[in-house]
């Protein structure tokens, strides 16, 4: 077990020096970084040598790529282009905004999507599975940034109309948010409809993809042997075929960190969240290669790491891949890329 | 049973289906898929008709009649923005932008995908293993943000500019698909036999081996399109996909979202096209793997 997480590090490392030099060099050949500076009136040409000083912006790409290795690995991704601000304490304190967010939305996601995806299953073809499934399609097919905008429309106007505040709409919290328990109620009315907008498409993709594992698991073997011997139906249920199907439902959730992290650069723009998310689209109007990097390793990183976790958490629940896996199936491995029905589960926004 | 009887005697008549007749009946059978199709061949109609159906123009304004709901006078049944604008014509042509970019999309990832993922799969050895690299990497960084970089720097708004960088990202899925149909497929008789008929290696890679995973990849092409529309109206809406003057419905949405509260019309509308056609395909698409791939049909 260690030597396997041993071995995936190493690779995901490497794969992620190759990754961050592709974009690295991608974004710094397709052209001059600093022109949208250069435009503006009133930026001296003093400013401008002092930048291309500073980042090395004179020096041949591969040396360029160096000196930003250097920065991530020993000043915490140095500092932004234009205005040499250090990049780390922002990014620190978006990351905590976006993992309060992208936390709360995958825990509630994994809950009832579990928890619809099993009683669909044991109700197949009832009223429950019907609607489920119309769930799950819609979350196939709705915008994420669509669906946010209309839980604001609906939430102000609701708010405008009987003057009682249910859920914020923007930000995180109020000027006067004080502190303790009033704190953490404002603060949850301020995360409800960004975590709402984010755990609906995933409660369709973990729904659908439980259904179809209870369903498979129900027609084992072990289950109808459980059946015979005699236990409640409930015990069977919760025993035998929930621990079974969630295994790959689990493992699917850990694989998925990287489609989480790109819904939520959709949720916490239209949410005006101060998090990754934003950080990201603000570096990206800027045309901040140094941001955009900073943001790139960073969600990698959680990426590497979910993947990593998918791993263990796929040993550690099923026993039979400790020798390599052969066929997808119960208890298989979910395949990685292709999420239900072929849909591969990157998020789409 | 009398009545079988006497139309065995008379010999039963047996009329040959081929594959693809067989599909089209299971496609016809399911009754949520032939619905969408009509759907979405009707949505695409009044889209690509959009200069001859359009109550009104794309620009032309009627200031007097500006911020209206919804309503049946001067037709204005989405409404109209600020500048007396008539929305539904607006939505109108913005579906046009956004239908033709996914079919692009489809077309263009579904054509690089199959080849790459044939090469792969057929000659395995490097290039198989170059392949899955690249795999690798793309799923290793976040797949919005890495679409949101391309369309930033390399955009420029343009509808089929757009449309190849979304294609360029997303053949990997079916790339994928075909490569382990390929895998499976190569060690077949049939190919061994063309290959002893000495047929070429690109004859039995497209004449061959093609037809025999058609299914699978006119599926995926299928959803392909309902997420080339979902990502496409995504980068519109934050600023980096198509840029004025061409309309396309992410816009449309982001454009609308200042006035929102008071407006619903101008957000919620546009959506709702793209949600209706979204569906679509993916009914459609749903409808297909069960025709293309009876074993694999939901239960």
């Amino acid at each position: 077990m260690l030597t396997l997480v041993g071995r995936r590090l190493l690779s995901s490392i490497l794969v992620l020096l190759l990754a961050t030099g592709v974009i690295f060099f991608g974004v710094t050949s397709i052209g001059d970084p600093l022109a949208t500076l250069r435009q503006r009136p009133g930026v001296s040409q003093q400013t401008i040598d002092s930048i291309v000083a500073r980042k090395h912006l004179d020096e041949p790409g591969p040396i360029q790529y160096g000196y930003w290795l250097r920065d991530v690995v020993t000043d915490g991704f140095g500092t932004t282009l234009l205005s040499d601000q250090p990049i780390w304490p922002e990014l620190r304190r978006a990351l905590w905004f976006t993992l309060q967010l992208v936390l709360t939305a995958e825990v509630i996601a994994l809950v009832v999507g579990v928890g619809l995806g099993a009683l669909s299953a044991k109700r197949q073809y009832s009223a429950l599975d019907y609607s489920t499934a119309a769930v799950g399609f819609l979350g196939y097919s709705v915008p994420i940034f669509w669906f946010a905008l209309v839980l604001q429309v609906i939430f102000t106007n609701l708010f405008r109309a009987t003057g009682v505040r249910i859920f914020y709409t923007a930000g995180l919290s109020s000027p006067e948010a004080g502190t303790g328990l009033a704190f953490l109620v404002d603060r949850a009315q301020h995360l409800a409809l960004p975590v709402i907008a984010l755990a609906y498409v995933h409660v369709a993709l973990y729904s659908r993809y439980m259904r179809a594992s209870m369903l498979e698991v129900a027609a084992a073997d072990y289950v109808r042997t459980a059946r015979a011997k005699g236990l409640r139906e409930s015990q069977i249920t919760r025993k035998h075929e929930v621990r079974t199907a969630l295994i790959p439902v689990v493992t699917l959730a850990a694989l998925h960190v990287g489609a989480v992290f790109s819904g939520a650069i959709v949720t916490e723009t239209v949410f005006s969240i101060p998090g990754m998310g934003s950080f990201f689209i603000e570096s990206l109007q800027q045309r901040d290669t140094y941001q955009i990097m900073a943001f790139l390793v960073m969600s990698a990183l959680f990426i590497i790491g979910g993947n990593l976790m998918a791993d263990i958490a796929y040993g550690y629940l099923d026993p039979r891949i400790r020798q390599p896996p052969t066929t997808q199936g119960v208890g298989g491995r979910p395949p990685t890329t292709q999420g239900v029905g072929g849909r591969p589960p990157t998020s789409r926004g | 049973m009398a009545e079988a009887i006497e139309l065995y005697r008379e010999g039963l008549r047996f009329r040959a289906r081929s594959q693809w007749e067989l599909a089209w009946r299971r496609f016809v059978r399911h009754k949520p898929a032939m619905f969408s199709l009509v759907l979405l061949l009707m949505i695409c109609g009044a889209a690509l008709f959009a200069p001859h159906i359009a109550p009104y123009g794309l620009n032309e304004q009627d200031l007097a009649r500006g911020s209206q709901a919804p309503t049946l006078r001067g037709l204005h049944l989405f409404g109209t923005d600020r500048l007396g604008r008539d929305y539904l014509s607006r939505v109108l042509y913005g579906t046009r932008t956004t239908v033709w970019v996914a079919l692009v999309v489809a077309l263009l990832s579904t054509a690089i995908g199959t080849t790459l993922g044939a090469v792969a799969g057929y000659y395995r050895g490097w290039i198989d293993s170059l392949l899955m690299r690249l795999v690798d990497f793309v799923l290793c960084l976040p797949f919005l943000a890495v679409l949101l970089i391309a369309a930033a720097f390399l955009g420029r708004g343009s509808p089929f500019r757009v449309a190849v960088i979304l294609a360029l990202l997303l053949w990997t899925t079916i790339a994928r698909i075909v490569r382990g149909q390929y895998l499976s497929l190569r060690e077949q008789e049939f190919v061994e036999a063309a290959r002893a008929a000495g047929a070429s290696d690109a004859r039995i890679m497209f004449r061959h081996m093609l037809p025999n995973s058609l299914g699978p990849i006119i599926v995926n092409a299928t959803l392909t399109v309902a997420l080339a529309i979902l990502l496409e109206a995504t980068l519109s809406f934050l600023g980096f996909g198509i840029q004025p003057p061409t309309p396309a419905l992410g816009k449309l949405i982001d454009d609308g979202k200042g006035a929102m509260l008071t407006q619903w019309w101008l957000v919620v509308m546009p959506g709702v096209v793209i949600v209706v056609i979204c569906l679509c395909v993916n009914f459609i698409g749903d409808g297909l793997r069960d025709a293309l791939d009876p074993r694999q049909a939901r239960r």
